[in-house]
């Protein structure tokens, strides 16, 4: 009796010890899932999802908070491709425009009086510029988000699709004509 | 017939109908100068050439008008002498149709060569060699345009080279540039076939030719008598051309998944980059003229040795003309060309063959059937690919699953649409999956940029209020920091400090 005890104390104290030292020793760092779902999102930062960025969104989703068809950036490949992850239902995507094409924001130079708001809205600091001094965006790494538009005093940013280069063409899936099975003619 | 015994034939192929005595009985005739050239800056894969010649420059033949920029580049120079008028968008050959940079320059007719330096290249440092061809802007004359110096290159890739293959197969139907140059300039090629195995120092070398050019194959024999060079004629069979296809079939090597050539210890060059390669070393010409086929349904139908930057439209004048009832233009040949938009666009580099086609050319317009799962496709695949699963993914846009499949493997060659009973387009597909994997890894990347950036900038404020709450309790000891600057929302977050000391 007293041996069982014993023996079953020791055990359970050994496996106590094993489990505390593999908690610390092997600690996961934050919630992998949240990783997961920041990198299928498209990174633009824009918060038309609600979020003020693609992270703090991929935790509101993850923590099952919010919806996974908020992000129009992302379009329906997105949608599906968090739907795949988290096997939920894909969802219609929850936005007015959803084949809106690629957009850059750019400043007119001309009319920029160098107050420096839009450097302070931008989330990816993709706009050069300094106080008094005329601002200009880094076209390579613009996201087109938007952000900068609204707090430019003069209304000297404007978002332009970005134009369709020989090096960014993509060939389409095939279109292939539907036709009645039977002629025209032979139906009538 | 002895050597048809030694060879490894592929899986799949076909045979298809030849048209090559349309265009290989008359020599390569000279190309007429054209009064104007427009010269793409983008000719190969890889970078685009930086121009370095403004409107109004003078230029004269053989001068470096583009230069190469990053390792995967060529150089581009103006095929004869005389004025640049503009460096601009213009329409080039391509499937889009869309525009790109181009040198126009208006020739002055003097044809002034720039001064020209052979080279020893025995003498000269390997990494010399190839630099001097890529200034020289020679890029794989097959169709695909892969600059050389870069294949030239073992360097990390292998430690030697087994076979150094030659390719002179020219399975694609119409098709006899590289026919007629090896006819006619067959020790040309040897000579820059030389260069190449000495920077590549292969243990053999192999041209490869397809049996149904005996005059070419006589020639190249010839010119390699006392070389140790062996000319391996080939069966007729598409796409024996195609590299990997070449590489198994006189080597019986696999190419791996994803992977090149060279990975199994040999490299492939097409007879025109040779021929080239002698120019640019022995002659000190860069790579400003090609010889193109212009055949279908035009008069006379034949080989012209054009400047680069001549328009196809002057091309085929100089062939006779268009006959009545073309319907399309098709730059390259039938199976893997693609039609063009317009006869006014420049030849290039790529540009291989001009084939004007009427409806007696083109495959019958039939209406697409569904999928029956026949087989035929996979049967033709000399890939050893599964056409039907390939085309089943990429419909469905499985793009993953189509990348399981192998879809990377294809080579776009048109055998699977070509033996299609339902006539589906099947070529189209694997193009459009392969195009949507690309833009979707480069979107990763864009996105993977921005992330990290927008890491650095939240970094970045949050290190910039804890050094303004420093000062703050420095300048008011013991008393609790207050709004940071004369303007919280201004102040914070402005990457520059003049601003937040300056409402």
């Amino acid at each position: 009796m007293i041996a069982a005890m014993i023996a079953l104390s020791a055990l359970a104290g050994v496996s106590g010890l094993l489990l505390g030292f593999a908690a610390i020793r092997f600690k996961v760092e934050g919630d992998p899932i949240v990783e997961k779902i920041d990198a299928i999102l498209p990174q633009t930062q824009c918060g038309q999802c609600g979020y003020p960025g693609c992270r703090p969104y991929a935790e509101a989703i993850a923590a099952g908070e919010a919806e996974i068809n908020l992000c129009p950036p992302g379009g329906p490949n997105g949608v599906a491709a968090l739907a795949d992850l988290l096997g939920r239902d894909p969802k219609p995507l929850n936005a007015e425009h959803l084949d809106k094409p690629k957009m850059l924001a750019v400043i007119d130079e001309q009319n920029c009086i160098g107050c420096t708001l839009c450097l302070q809205a931008c989330p990816v600091d993709a706009i050069l510029g300094a106080a008094k001094q005329m601002h200009t965006i880094i076209a390579r790494e613009c996201t087109g988000c938007e952000l900068c538009v609204a707090p430019c005093p003069v209304d000297c940013i404007h978002m332009v699709p970005v134009a369709e280069t020989i090096s960014t063409w993509k060939w389409t899936a095939p279109i292939i004509p539907i036709k009645p099975a039977i002629p025209a003619k032979a139906a009538a | 017939m002895n050597a048809l015994k030694r060879l490894f034939p592929f899986h799949g192929g076909l045979k298809t109908v030849r048209h090559k005595a349309e265009s290989n009985q008359s020599p390569i005739q000279p190309g007429i100068l054209p009064a104007r050239l427009t010269v793409p800056l983008r000719q190969h894969i890889g970078a685009m050439a930086k121009p370095r010649v403004q409107p109004g420059d003078r230029v004269l033949k053989g001068q470096m008008i583009g230069q190469p920029e990053g390792y995967i580049s060529a150089a581009i120079h103006a095929p004869t002498s005389g004025v640049v008028t503009a460096v601009e968008s213009r329409p080039v050959p391509h499937p889009s149709g869309l525009p790109d940079l181009c040198v126009v320059i208006d020739s002055d007719g003097e044809e002034r060569w720039m001064d020209r330096q052979p080279v020893d290249y025995r003498a000269l440092h390997p990494s010399e060699l190839r630099n001097v061809l890529r200034n020289a802007g020679i890029v794989g004359l097959g169709g695909a345009a892969f600059p050389s110096a870069v294949k030239l290159n073992l360097g990390g890739q292998s430690e030697w080279l087994e076979t150094l293959i030659l390719n002179g197969a020219e399975c694609e139907p119409w098709i006899t540039c590289d026919d007629r140059l090896m006819r006619e300039r067959a020790a040309g090629i040897v000579a820059g076939l030389r260069v190449m195995a000495h920077l590549l120092e292969p243990r053999e070398v192999l041209i490869g030719i397809e049996a149904d050019k005996p005059e070419a194959i006589a020639a190249m024999t010839d010119a390699c008598a006392g070389t140790g060079y062996e000319v391996r004629p080939i069966p007729t069979r598409y796409p024996s051309g195609s590299g990997k296809q070449l590489v198994k079939l006189l080597t019986g090597k696999e190419t791996p998944v994803e992977g090149l050539p060279v990975d199994v210890g040999v490299q492939c060059f097409n007879v025109a980059t040779a021929y080239t390669v002698h120019r640019a070393i022995d002659h000190g010409e860069p790579l400003i003229s090609r010889v193109v086929t212009v055949t279908g349904h035009v008069r006379q139908p034949g080989n012209i040795e054009a400047l680069l930057g001549t328009p196809f439209a002057q091309l085929v004048e100089q062939c006779g003309g268009y006959r009545d009832g073309v319907e399309r233009l098709i730059m390259g040949g039938p199976m893997m060309g693609f039609a063009l938009h317009s006869d006014e666009v420049p030849l290039t580099k790529a540009a291989n063959c001009i084939l004007a086609a009427s409806a007696a050319e083109l495959a019958p317009e039939q209406s697409v059937m569904p999928c029956i799962r026949c087989g035929a496709c996979v049967e033709a695949c000399p890939a050893d690919l599964l056409p039907q699963q390939l085309y089943w993914h990429a419909r469905a846009r499985e793009f993953d699953k189509a990348r399981d499949y192998h879809l990377f493997s294809c080579i776009e060659c048109g055998c699977c649409s070509y033996v299609c009973p339902s006539h589906i387009p099947l070529v189209q597909y694997y193009r459009y999956a392969k195009n949507e994997i690309w833009a979707q890894e480069k979107e990763k990347e864009k996105a993977e940029l921005a992330r990290r950036r927008h890491q650095a900038r939240l970094e970045r404020l949050e290190r910039e209020k804890q050094e303004r709450e420093a000062k703050l309790r420095q300048k008011a000891p013991g008393k609790a920091p207050l709004t940071p600057g004369p303007s919280p929302t201004r102040g914070e977050g402005s990457p520059d400090p003049a601003s937040s000391s300056n409402p």
